[in-house]
């Protein structure tokens, strides 16, 4: 009786902790959601009970009704979220396209200098990023890529190449070499079995990593930050435009948080069999 | 880990006098295959170099000057008062930020790793925090801290506790970029010691029930062990991350106030960048590369040895 007593008591007082420290975890997106429905006037003077109005959203996806009344008007936000998106994508196009077939040469050859240039990959995803980009400032200068999509979808690869190489590497590790050797033995040549047997065979997590690629990119700041500017702007970079100029518009703010990042939360709960993957570059299966 | 190499046939196989090397195509496919990515780390690997050039030069933005001068940025950062002072900030949030993950983050995974309705749902949402952006995360907490529309004074009011001025001040700047830090990235260090925790075979853990082991000599002698890989991939993350953070403390107070929180990130752009003195910033972020480069370098190191002998236990 009194060691069962004891268990349930520690049961409730571990589900106890894990309620809070979810509240902890979770109150800041539930507040975000909530100030993103405030109007102006209640932003000040209420706290959880407002009338929910969706003010905000129309201000910053189609400009703000009381522009005329002296009001600036943002409606930056629909070309920031363009620029994200084309940045994002493009970054995760090139990866793909480079790193899938690196990665098959990392998992499946061995080379000469192979474990040097699998670590220099990774060595990216660590490397302070400003090491990289304060001299590329300079040279995009020169060569006229500052400011440019092109420029930043080169330099996002610091981002989301060693995530793909890292992470498509231990999936094709994972599989049997036996299949590709009878595939050889049959005649078929490498590109072959490499397009139709194995890419078929690690698509889910291929998948999975891009996604995470993107998501990764999306919320980057210091390289738009650093080498764009007008042209390139992407959300995370116009975020802070809002809070930063003499009166803080704090509930477009929210607003534009809501949409740029809610569709990467559902992003993540549909991949997320292989998140832990995709965030620990391979090295725990999950 | 064993990659098995299907380019050439088993050696062991066949009889020496038949090893014949293959064809130089065949010799060069791997270079062939990888070249694409090879390019694109030389695109990244050019501006590194060029950085490191630049560091032996006085180049400005506005005097671009591009003589020799040796270390003198570098000796200058260091009888720079202000160096040591950043040194000890970036420090100060790596290892506060990565020590309350790893605590954190071990006791969440633990609860999660029970029999519980509670955790089953808790679970799903447990992700959320990490897949924001860290600006915009930020932007949300310094709402919530802020004086007139925030909620985090009122709500340490409404429990008799006296309001902070968060990052405001020099005394909790600090403290408020280590705790937002912190509900970021806890999430993460739970679910990566959460799959390990799911990973451990029963078979010892049984024993030690039938046994009729404590709870802190299981978790001392079996978990903890068993679990050492899965810490380790969690400080390797983490501890590079924080103490290359840039964005949180970017976001919150471009390094103030005044100097509070001027890491050696933040140095380095503010020099390099904001004040448009290229060469003298550079030393912080490659002082910062070079630490950071042999620090993981130790840590993977040590993944590895911790693997082989977490392995011996099951």
């Amino acid at each position: 009786m009194d060691a069962t007593l004891r268990k349930r008591l520690i049961g409730i007082f571990s589900d106890g902790f894990l309620v809070l420290y979810f509240l902890f975890a979770l109150f800041p997106i539930v507040w975000m959601v909530l100030v993103s429905l405030k109007s102006t006037d209640e932003l000040f003077t209420t706290q959880f009970i407002f009338t929910p109005t969706l003010d905000n959203y129309q201000a910053i996806l189609f400009g703000d009704a009381r522009a005329s009344a002296g009001v600036i008007a943002r409606q930056e936000f629909p070309r920031n979220f363009m620029n994200s998106f084309i940045v994002s994508s493009g970054a995760v196009i090139v990866s793909l396209l480079v790193g899938v077939p690196a990665a098959y040469a990392l998992a499946r050859y061995n080379f000469k200098g192979k474990e040097n240039l699998a670590f220099t990959f990774l060595s990216f995803r660590f490397a302070p990023e400003l090491v990289v980009i304060i001299p590329l400032s300079l040279i995009y200068r020169q060569l006229g890529l500052y400011d440019s999509y092109f420029g930043i979808i080169w330099v996002y690869q610091l981002v989301t190449l060693p995530l793909l190489i890292w992470v498509l590497r231990s999936y094709f590790e994972d599989i049997s070499p036996d299949i590709e050797q009878a595939a050889m033995i049959d005649g078929y040549p490498w590109h072959r079995i490499f397009i139709q047997i194995l890419l078929p065979l690690v698509r889910p997590g291929l998948a999975a990593a891009a996604l995470l690629a993107f998501v990764f990119a999306w919320n980057n700041f210091i390289f738009p930050l650093v080498l764009g500017a007008s042209n390139v702007q992407t959300v995370t970079v116009s975020a802070l435009g809002y809070i930063s100029s003499a009166q803080a518009f704090f509930n477009r703010m929210a607003a534009a948080a809501v949409i740029s990042s809610l569709p990467q939360m559902l992003l993540a709960l549909s991949i997320q069999r292989y998140l832990i993957r995709g965030l620990s570059f391979g090295a725990v299966k999950g | 880990m064993a990659t098995r190499d299907i380019s050439a046939p088993d050696l062991a196989a066949i009889p020496e006098s038949e090893i014949v090397r293959p064809p130089l195509m065949v010799r060069l496919r791997p270079y062939l295959i990888a070249l694409p990515a090879l390019l694109v780390l030389i695109g990244i690997l050019y501006p590194f170099v060029m950085g490191v050039a630049y560091s032996l030069t006085p180049y400005a933005f506005t005097r671009p000057n591009t003589d020799f001068v040796g270390l003198r940025n570098y000796m200058r950062m260091v009888e720079d008062s202000d160096f040591w002072y950043s040194t000890f900030v970036t420090l100060a949030y790596a290892f506060s930020a990565t020590g309350v993950q790893l605590a954190l983050g071990l006791t969440v995974a633990m609860l999660l790793n029970r029999e519980s309705r509670v955790a089953k749902i808790l679970q799903v949402t447990l992700i959320f925090p990490m897949m924001i952006a860290p600006v915009i995360a930020t932007l949300i907490w310094k709402m919530m801290m802020q004086p007139s529309v925030g909620i985090l004074n009122p709500m340490l009011n409404s429990i008799g506790l006296p309001s902070l001025e968060w990052a405001a001040v020099p005394e909790t700047a600090l403290f408020s970029v280590v705790l937002i830090d912190v509900w970021m990235f806890t999430p993460f260090a739970a679910l990566i010691m959460l799959a390990g925790l799911r990973s451990f075979p029963q078979g010892p853990f049984e024993a030690a029930r039938v046994d009729g082991a404590s709870f802190w000599f299981t978790f001392r002698n079996l978990t903890l062990p068993m679990l050492t890989p899965f810490i380790l991939i969690v400080i390797i993350f983490r501890f590079m991350d924080s103490l290359k953070m840039f964005d949180i403390i970017f976001a919150m107070t471009e390094g103030g106030p005044g100097n509070t929180l001027m890491t050696y990130q933040l140095t380095a752009y503010r020099t390099s960048i904001q004040f448009q003195r290229l060469a003298q910033g550079l030393p912080y972020a490659i002082v910062l590369y070079i630490v950071i480069y042999f620090v993981s370098q130790w840590l993977v190191k040590w993944w590895g040895q911790a693997q082989r002998r977490a392995a011996g236990y099951s």
